[in-house]
């Protein structure tokens, strides 16, 4: 356990915060997954984060190193008196990649929420969380009016090894978001088991 | 923590009630609509990253309680942060409660620390694995909810 910053001495015991990134493209309902589970309404914070660009006409293959400003929703579950756990909504485009490593670092693991109108748009999220061994699970989110899919048809569209847990969800409804939560926990457990 | 005269601390609760409002405060800018652009950063004395402790977007944060505040020391802002931090929050909720960008709030919270006027507790990390204890704690926690 890290608390090197400072000895809580005499004073009340301060947490110690965990964080599950939540990853889906815009509209997946990501913050909505974040509000059913959270004990506080969503919060929004700004962060500026450093971005390797590439340019197209760069012929050198010189990295320029630019800052964006991306606003980051994030909710709140105050697990015990000595742990939160924060789930942070990420934006889903590719292009906001430079941001998942930053966020990524540290964290238990992350839900890609799937939104089977437009399944490619998680496509980004699921190849960077592979590629980087974060523990992650595919929520597909259950839009009314929209097809219903088997888990195991998101699966093989994905290219999903058959470890990765697919869970159907109402990200609106707090025992669905819960269960996606306890997927995601579950498997995490399972690797340190493992 | 004693003597909070400068700033009302009203501010803060009307602040959190509200903090439903994406993006925060948006749509009522309070008492101190002083130029959002510039104001973070004269706030944080034109200091960089240089000199101030590592914290994390989920470093946790709580006022120290037997500190003596010498309120002309510090900025109002870091007295709203004091306020704030007598429960615990984590960096990120600092900044999105005060509404002061997180590069900016981590700036002035390195200040408190190393005056000791706040503690600050790393997050868990991947490099140290969470254990199994703690995992099940999780899995609890989110039964629980």
């Amino acid at each position: 356990m890290a608390s090197k910053d400072s000895d809580p001495g005499s004073e009340a015991p301060v947490p110690s915060a965990l964080k599950i990134l939540v990853a889906g493209g815009f509209g997946a309902g990501k913050t909505t997954l974040v509000g059913a589970v959270s004990e506080i309404a969503p919060l929004s914070t700004e962060e500026v984060m450093t971005e390797a660009s590439y340019g197209v006409d760069d012929l050198s293959g010189v990295e320029s190193k630019t800052t964006t400003t991306v606003a980051l929703d994030f909710g709140r579950i105050t697990i015990n008196e000595d742990l939160v756990l924060y789930l942070f909504g990420t934006p889903g485009q590719e292009r906001f990649w430079f941001m998942w490593e930053e966020l990524s670092e540290g964290a238990l693991g992350a839900i890609v929420i799937a939104d089977t109108r437009r399944l490619e748009t998680c496509f980004a999220a699921v190849d960077f969380f592979e590629r980087r061994g974060v523990p992650f699970v595919v929520a597909v989110n259950c839009f009314e009016g929209a097809h219903r899919y088997e888990p195991d048809e998101v699966r093989a569209a994905l290219s999903l090894t058959p470890q990765t847990p697919v869970v159907l969800c109402d990200a609106r409804q707090r025992e669905s978001a819960k269960q996606v939560l306890l997927s995601l926990v579950s498997k995490v457990a399972e690797r340190v088991t493992a | 923590m004693q003597a909070h005269d400068e700033f009302d601390p009203g501010e803060i609760h009307h602040g959190t009630s509200r903090r439903d409002a994406v993006g925060g405060f948006g749509d009522d800018p309070g008492p101190e609509e002083a130029g959002p652009l510039v104001r973070p950063y004269v706030i944080a004395q034109g200091r960089d990253h240089a000199d101030t402790v590592q914290l994390d977007m989920i470093s946790v944060v709580i006022a120290a309680k037997r500190a003596e505040v010498d309120e002309l020391a510090l900025e109002p802002e870091q007295l709203r942060i004091l306020e704030l931090c007598r429960k615990p929050q984590s960096v990120a909720e600092v900044s999105a409660h005060l509404d002061i960008p997180v590069a900016v709030v981590k700036v002035l919270l390195s200040d408190l620390l190393n005056r000791g006027l706040a503690l600050a507790r790393a997050p868990y990390k991947a490099k140290s694995p969470v254990s199994r204890d703690v995992l099940q704690a999780v899995l609890d926690g989110i039964q629980r909810l």
